[in-house]
This record gives structure tokens, C-alpha cells and sequence, in this order.
């Protein structure tokens, strides 16, 4: 039978690990979104030497697994002896994940910003990069935001597999709980849950961001 | 730089895209405080002649002065950069399609050169900004974002970001050609203004009235040469070519 009066003991165990997940959140997304950015400008406006080679990683990226992708970065950098925290090797391995899928929408959001912006900087004195950092980037983040929004969602998501690194995260720390109770469907149905309402704050915050995007219009 | 020197000089402009010419040969000397009106049939190279003035279109042959200093200097690279940008903030523009800041307000709009430019501060700019926004009679309108104006309202307020550099000329292509007719008299009315206080001023437009009301002097232009000039009673009164009075003819009629 079911009964939920297991989670209480555990509550703080739970609340950790859902603050964990929360904090991997944020700082892969602000990396895949700084990254995300810098990566579009390269593959834009940044000499064919480098930006072929970078499009070319890029679709590596896009074509394996994140699990494997962590794997790699964590017991194959080991094994050459470099040795990094299984927490920002998750973090570095999310936030770069998701700022090659960013960069993309990042790219096409930059395109599409009207030449007469450009112009409009460039005739009043602007040099081309602070046109582009004043004028350009800050519109293209506008257009880009509910693409770049759902990315963040996925990602949040994502934060799940580092539990297999170890990262306490939501769900190791359910599984820890559940070792300790052999109640799978409470933990797990928990842990669901409280995806489930970390992912409807994430939503309101972006639709608020996208509403007030929308008034510039 | 002297005050003998016209302010915009223009020696020999050509330019072509590929094995197009589109402009072939343009003088012209703009003293400081005239307005010059640029007329002609549509695709006669009258855009890319005030985009030459200041550089957004690379020219082919020729020489551009801007008071006495060298606009496309031999200067390259970096130098080169640098010498362009100050040479823009000198130079207003005003475009057909208002290009306003959409993500900005319009006080945020006239503010943010003088700020990042000119390194003033931003209560400096903004009180600037206010002024100017007073200027055009949008005095209301500082805390409005793009998308909340009229047509007219922004290209007012694109004058008025233009002229937050203190420029020493204008340049305006076709300021009033994407207005509904009801707007264009509130545009018209600033510019006017403006040619009052002297603004050196190189106008591209389609409205006859307007050039001859305001102008000095009267470019006609088709396929990329000047085909009349002089004051406007000649150009637009009593055209000496065949060409200006067809084009005058099928304008009037409309
Ligand atoms: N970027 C461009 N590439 C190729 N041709 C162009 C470009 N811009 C303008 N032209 C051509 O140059 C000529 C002059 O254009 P423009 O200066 O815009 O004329 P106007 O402003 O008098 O209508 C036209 O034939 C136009 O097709
Ligand atoms: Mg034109």
C-alpha cells in the first residue's frame, strides 16, 4: 500500500536536494546563455578559422547523448588525471550542452534584428561591437527568450543525470531516502511532484519576461 | 575647421555596385547654416548619395569633407574606425523607416549616444534628451517605448536622437515617406524649425512644397548624375531640362 507519511523524515533531504537542482539550474543556464551568446557572435562574426572548427563541435555536441558527454568529461578527465568536482563538471557539462543549442537560436535571433538598427548605431558614432552589444544583442535576447525559455526548462530537467555522478540533486537524494525506506513510488512520486512545480515557477517567470518583451514590440 | 570652408564638400562621388554605377560624378558644397533638397525619380542614387556623406555606403571615387576635415581619409583599420565614428557623431541621420531603439524608450533613445559616446553622464543625457523630446513636442512621451508611438511621433523623436550629438549637419532620407498624410506636417514643422536655427542640412525628399519652402538649393538628380541645380524658384519653378520638367510634371500631377 501506499503511504506518503514516509516523506516527512525526509523532507529536508528532499528540500536540499530540490535547492541543489535549483542551483545547478541557474548557473548552467547562465552559462549556456553567456556561452550560448559568445558562441553565436564567433559563428557570425568571427574568422572562418575558428568559427568552422567551433560549428563543427557544435554538431558533436548535438549528436550524443549528454549522459555520455558527462561521462567523458568526468571519468575520462579523471582518467588523464584531471581531476574536477563532480558538481561543476554537471554544471559545465549542462551549461555547455545547452549553450550550443542556444548559440543556435541565439544566431538566427541576431539575423533576424533589422539592418536599420545597425545603421541607426553606426550614424550616430557607434563602433560596430558596441552597436552590437547596445543595440542588437539586447533585441535579439528579446526575440530569443521564449526558444532560449524552453531550453532552461529541458535543461532543468537534465539536472537530473548528474545524479549519476553523485551530485545530491533531487534524485539521488530520493534514492538515498528510498535505501533507507525501500519506498520507490513515495520518493519518486515526490521528486515528480516537485519537478512538476519547480518547472510552473520557471514557466510564470519566463511568461512574465516574454509578456514585457512582447509591450516593446 | 574654417569658416571659409563649406561644411559638407562632395568631389567626384562615384559608386557602383558590381558593374552597376549608381552614382556618376556628384559635386556638391553645402555651406554651413543652407539646406539642400535632393529630388529625383525613384532608384536615381539619391539615398546612396546621402548614405556616402556619411560612409554607411563605401564610395568608388571621390572625395567627402566634413568641415574642412577628410571623411574618407586613407586612414585604414582601427584608425580608420576610430576617425569614422567621430566623424558620424557629427553628422545626424534621420531615416525613412524612423530605425528607433525599439527596446529602449524614447528618452533612452536620445539619451544613450551623448552617454556612451560622449561619456556624459546619464542624469546629464537625460536632462539633454528632455530638452530635445521638448524640442519636437514630445515633451510627454520620454517614458514611451517605440511600438506606443505614432509615425510621426517617431520620427520626431529620431530627430531628436540625431541631434542629441550637437551634430553639424543633418542628413534626412525621406524623412516623411513611410507617414500616413497626416503625420507628415508635424515632421515637416521640426525640420523647418531646425532650418530657423541654422542646421546645415542635406534634405532627400519627394515632397516638392516641402524642398521648395525650406531650401537653399535644389539637386535634381536621375541615373546618377545631377541633372539640374540651383535655387528652388529655378529648379522647381522654372526648370531648365527636359528631364526635371517631366519628372516636376508627373510629381504635380499626383
Ligand atoms: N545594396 C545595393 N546593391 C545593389 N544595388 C543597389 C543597392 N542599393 C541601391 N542599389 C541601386 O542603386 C540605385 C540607386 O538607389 P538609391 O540610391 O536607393 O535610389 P533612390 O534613393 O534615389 O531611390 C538603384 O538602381 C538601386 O537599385
Ligand atoms: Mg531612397
Amino acid at each position: 500500500m501506499l503511504d506518503f507519511s514516509v516523506l516527512p523524515p525526509y523532507a529536508d533531504l528532499l528540500a536540499t536536494g530540490a535547492l541543489w537542482t535549483v542551483l545547478i539550474t541557474v548557473l548552467a543556464g547562465a552559462l549556456s546563455v553567456v556561452l550560448g551568446v559568445l558562441l553565436a557572435l564567433v559563428t557570425l562574426y568571427g574568422p572562418k578559422l575558428i568559427s568552422l572548427p567551433l560549428r563543427g563541435i557544435a554538431f558533436l555536441f548535438m549528436g550524443t547523448p549528454l549522459l555520455l558527454q558527462l561521462y567523458l568529461l568526468y571519468y575520462g578527465l579523471a582518467q588523464l588525471g584531471v581531476l574536477l568536482p563532480a558538481f561543476w563538471t554537471g554544471v559545465m557539462g549542462l551549461g555547455v550542452h545547452y549553450a550550443v543549442y542556444n548559440a543556435d537560436i541565439f544566431r538566427s535571433a541576431i539575423q533576424s534584428v533589422d539592418e536599420g538598427q545597425m545603421e541607426a548605431a553606426r550614424s550616430l558614432g557607434f563602433g560596430r561591437t558596441a552597436a552590437l552589444r547596445h543595440f542588437i544583442i539586447p533585441q535579439a535576447t528579446l526575440t530569443a527568450l521564449p526558444q532560449v525559455g524552453n531550453n532552461s526548462i529541458i535543461l532543468l530537467k537534465d539536472t537530473a543525470v548528474l545524479s549519476v555522478l553523485g551530485v545530491a540533486e533531487l534524485v539521488l537524494n530520493a534514492q538515498r531516502g528510498i535505501s533507507a525506506t525501500y519506498r520507490p513510488f513515495e520518493f519518486y512520486f515526490a521528486v515528480a511532484v516537485l519537478y512538476y512545480l519547480l518547472n510552473l515557477a520557471m514557466e510564470w517567470a519566463l511568461g512574465r519576461a516574454a509578456r514585457k518583451a512582447e509591450a516593446i514590440r | 575647421m574654417t569658416s571659409a570652408a563649406p561644411m559638407i564638400r562632395l568631389r567626384g562621388i562615384r559608386k557602383s555596385y558590381g558593374s552597376h554605377e549608381v552614382l556618376k560624378g556628384i559635386d556638391l558644397d553645402v555651406d554651413q547654416g543652407r539646406i539642400v533638397s535632393i529630388i529625383g525619380p525613384s532608384g536615381s542614387g539619391k539615398s546612396t548619395l546621402l548614405r556616402s556623406v556619411n560612409m554607411l555606403e563605401e564610395i568608388s571615387h571621390g572625395e567627402i569633407w566634413l568641415d574642412g576635415v577628410q571623411v574618407n581619409s586613407a586612414l585604414t583599420g582601427r584608425a580608420f574606425e576610430t576617425h569614422i565614428n567621430r566623424i558620424r557623431q557629427q553628422m545626424g541621420m534621420v531615416f525613412q523607416q524612423f530605425n528607433l531603439f525599439p527596446h529602449l524608450t524614447a528618452l533612452e533613445n536620445v539619451s544613450i549616444a551623448p552617454m556612451k559616446l560622449k561619456g556624459k553622464s546619464k542624469a546629464e543625457a537625460e536632462a539633454l534628451a528632455r530638452t530635445l523630446l521638448e524640442k519636437v513636442g514630445l515633451a510627454d512621451k520620454g517614458g514611451a517605448y517605440p511600438a506606443r508611438l505614432s509615425g510621426g511621433q517617431k520620427q520626431r523623436v529620431a530627430i531628436a536622437r540625431a541631434l542629441a550629438m550637437q551634430p553639424k549637419a543633418m542628413l534626412f532620407d525621406e524623412a516623411t515617406s513611410a507617414l500616413d498624410p497626416e503625420l507628415v506636417d508635424e515632421v515637416n514643422l521640426v525640420m523647418k524649425q531646425l532650418a530657423a536655427e541654422q542646421m546645415t542640412m542635406i534634405i532627400v525628399t519627394h515632397e516638392m512644397r516641402f524642398a521648395a519652402e525650406v531650401s537653399d538649393h535644389v539637386l535634381f538628380m536621375d541615373g546618377g548624375v545631377v541633372v539640374e541645380q540651383g535655387p528652388p524658384e529655378q529648379v522647381l519653378k522654372a526648370p531648365t531640362q527636359e528631364r526635371t520638367r517631366g519628372f516636376l510634371r508627373k510629381h504635380l500631377a499626383q
